[in-house]
């Protein structure tokens, strides 16, 4: 079980209050864990990875465990707690203006 | 006696307003998808409950909004735009070669009998089309295909495609225009196309008279009259009188004939509404003040219409996809501006009000009138 915490406009798109709670198939990866989201709300398709490049939008940041994973490689493993569902992944808008 | 409902795209959301067709007293709806740039919404003529809606931001790209019940509630649909092949290169802003690259939706165009499919005119610029009610898109690359995509280069927005006219007497003819690479007509359901820039001549590109690049700000048809055609080019008011292959200025007495949109009256082909635009680098009205400009005589003589409008201080513009008629026997006119105002004539231009103010600056306005 994984938690994931979206920022306001992509809960609103997905109309989820609160975090996610997802399970992912297979090892617990960046990868395999937007496969899950993008599944589980095929809203949100496209807004946090590039729909062909599937590669992460450039003002979209990945947090967990006080760590910036924005710039981990896909398969890279989660951490362990963020596995585990001790702590969230957070998907955050970057800071760019206002 | 018929009701309009005005749809407004905001750059932090959607608005609809909504009037019986005195046009006097308006609700308003909104934000819908708030937050988020709306570039567009448009209703299909054959189902005018159905909407599409062009949501984008950003931060998390392009969103494509459908409603089923004009506007009280939306579901996101297909995002997936993706060119046919290796997109190649257009110029950038220096001249140099730039990868073709999707940036968002500018401009969404319901079919004139199928509420299920819709045209996208998007940045950089392609069409796409959607038959199954906007689920998935396919680029209608022929256009893109055409040979000058490589001269075609962005204007200060964007490489943007944000004008598509269908042909309502001949359904396999669409116009289209790309700033900054000009006007390009099908007459085979957009398998192929040709540049339509004949008579245009642009002092900012090497070439004035060149067969693209320049930079069209807008063009407008009346649907009784296709073959004509009314265009606000970036500097200058033009005229076509044959769908296209050649044009000829009618700026005539503008104060300036640099602007954004251009209309047409509902039910006087030769009636035309633009709103002068002080330059290129002054994006405001001269002199303060707010006028929209009418000719009834299809341009080269135009009247100021100013009742009901600001006429000192005013320094908003007005967009090239913000300005659209009603089709009431009495024809409603409509414009939105970056001050977030959205002003009305319900009598053809002469007498205006503003039927909502301070929304976020207004990138789009379209009218259905329902019967």
């Amino acid at each position: 079980m994984i938690r994931v915490i979206l920022p306001a406009p992509l809960r609103a798109l997905a109309r989820v209050d609160g975090e996610l709670v997802l399970d992912v198939d297979g090892p617990a990866t960046l990868r395999s864990l937007l496969d899950a989201i993008e599944a589980g709300y095929p809203a949100l398709r496209g807004t946090i990875r590039d729909r062909i490049t599937q590669h992460r939008r450039p003002f979209v940041r990945f947090f967990a465990c006080e760590q910036d994973l924005s710039h981990e490689l896909p398969d890279t493993p989660l951490p362990r707690s963020v596995a585990g569902g001790t702590e969230p992944f957070m998907i955050v808008g970057a800071i760019a203006g206002g | 006696m018929s009701d309009v409902r005005v749809l407004v795209g905001t750059r932090k959301g959607a608005f609809v307003l909504s009037a019986d067709g005195k046009r006097e007293r308006w609700d308003l709806s909104g934000p819908h998808l708030p937050g988020w740039e709306i570039y567009h919404v448009k209703g299909s003529p054959a189902d005018p409950n159905r909407l599409y809606a062009s949501q984008s931001s950003g931060w998390f790209g392009q969103v494509i909004q459908r409603s089923d019940d004009g506007g009280r509630s939306w579901a996101p649909v297909g995002n997936q735009f993706a060119y046919d092949g290796v997109p190649g290169t257009h110029q950038w802003y220096d001249g140099t070669p730039h990868p073709w690259e999707f940036k968002r939706v500018w401009h969404l165009e319901p079919a004139l009998t199928d509420p299920d499919t819709v045209y996208a005119g998007v940045e950089d610029a392609a069409l796409f089309r959607s038959t199954d009610g906007a689920q998935t898109w396919q680029e209608l690359s022929g256009l893109r295909g055409h040979g000058s995509g490589p001269r075609w280069q962005p204007g200060a927005g964007g490489m943007c495609l944000h004008t598509i006219l269908l042909d309502p007497g001949d359904p396999k003819r669409i116009f289209i225009a790309i700033s900054a690479a000009g006007a390009f007509r099908t007459d085979d359901g957009g398998t192929t196309w040709q540049p339509i820039n004949r008579g245009l001549r642009s002092e900012y590109i090497p070439e004035p008279t060149a067969e693209v690049g320049h930079c069209v700000h807008r063009i407008a048809m009346h649907r009784s009259r296709p073959k004509v055609l009314f265009m606000q080019k970036h500097w200058d008011v033009m005229r076509s009188d044959d769908a296209g292959e050649s044009w000829h200025e009618v700026s005539g007495n503008l104060p300036t004939d640099f602007g954004f949109p251009i209309d047409v009256h509902a039910h006087e082909p030769d009636t035309v509404y633009v709103v002068p635009i002080t330059s290129d680098s002054l994006h405001f009205p001269p002199e303060g003040k707010l006028r929209v400009y009418r000719s009834r005589t299809g341009g080269n003589e135009w009247e100021a219409l100013t009742k009901g409008l600001p006429q000192r201080d005013c320094y908003v513009n007005v967009l090239r996809d913000a300005m659209a008629v009603d089709s009431l026997d009495s024809c409603g006119v409509y414009f939105g501006t970056t001050g977030g105002q959205v002003y009305a004539s319900a009598d053809a231009g002469d007498n205006w009000a503003a039927i909502v103010r301070d929304l976020p600056p207004v990138l789009s306005v379209e009218v259905q009138t329902l019967a």
